[in-house]
């Protein structure tokens, strides 16, 4: 997995890099400390916590996540940092960023496609 | 460059304290595809508001601290590229359900098995593409 992570950092340095793995090891150390403080308690707004949608494992998990590594291989952002690119990525992460826009709108038109294949299956 | 992972560390470490902000505070946890996907699509309902100003703080933030460069498409300055790449992203995403954030950071730590097969699927899917991307380019 580390190693994995390491070469797709490769992508912004040219080079095998480790510091995707940090980037995501360092979300997931005070992440896991609050889900651990989860139970018992309330969110300080108020309401309740919102329990994660547990779906099962489907086609559209695997479908969806080889598309999506595709792309983030193609150019290197994913959803957060593309976002974020908006304020400092020029025009080659607003073009990015809108294309993901219309994959987003088109998404919902591609899930009922594949429902439907494989109810006909 | 051998500082790289300090700011890779400080950065992921930022990452995750803004997961908290939302967990603790807002009971939900954190995922960019889902919080514009959501938009996109009007799906977002109760939570439109917090979502919106996550979106605003995520572009306005960056512009204050200037920092950051502009995304380099490495070897191949393609807009053909980035379209390609960012519409298999937003399908993808919205597909999957998750991203980076969502099923890799915030699903992983769950535990959850759905998250980590698209965290493997996603990020060995990326690898091959690299490599067959410096195939084809050299």
């Amino acid at each position: 997995m580390r190693i994995l992570l390491a070469l797709l950092s490769g992508i912004f340095s040219g080079a095998w890099d480790p510091t995707l793995a940090f980037v995501m090891g360092g979300a997931i150390v005070p992440m896991a400390i609050a889900w651990w403080m989860v139970p018992g308690r309330s969110p300080l707004a108020g309401g309740t916590f919102a329990s994660p949608q547990e779906h099962r494992m489907d086609n559209k998990l695997i479908l969806g996540s080889l598309l999506f590594g595709i792309g983030w291989g193609l150019i290197g952002l994913c959803p957060g940092p593309a976002i974020a690119s908006l304020s400092y990525g020029g025009w080659t992460g607003a073009v990015f960023f809108i294309a993901m826009l219309v994959g987003m709108l088109i998404a919902p038109f591609m899930v009922r496609r594949v429902d439907e294949m494989y109810a006909h299956a | 460059m051998p500082i790289d992972w300090i700011y890779g560390l400080v950065g992921g470490l930022l990452i995750g304290f803004a997961g908290v902000v939302l967990l603790l505070g807002n009971g939900r946890m954190m995922g960019a595809s889902g919080i514009i996907g959501s938009l996109v699509d009007q799906t977002s309902g109760a939570a439109t508001p917090e979502r919106v100003a996550f979106l605003f703080a995520l572009v306005l933030v960056p512009s204050l601290i200037q920092i950051g460069s502009p995304v380099d498409t490495g070897t191949i300055q393609s807009p053909l590229l980035l379209i390609c790449a960012g519409i298999c992203v937003g399908i993808g995403t919205r597909i999957a359900n998750g991203c980076t954030s969502g099923h890799g950071v915030c699903g992983i730590l769950r535990f959850s098995v759905r998250s980590i097969v698209a965290t493997v699927i996603y990020i060995v899917a990326s690898v091959l593409t690299v490599f067959a991307l410096r195939l084809i380019v050299g």
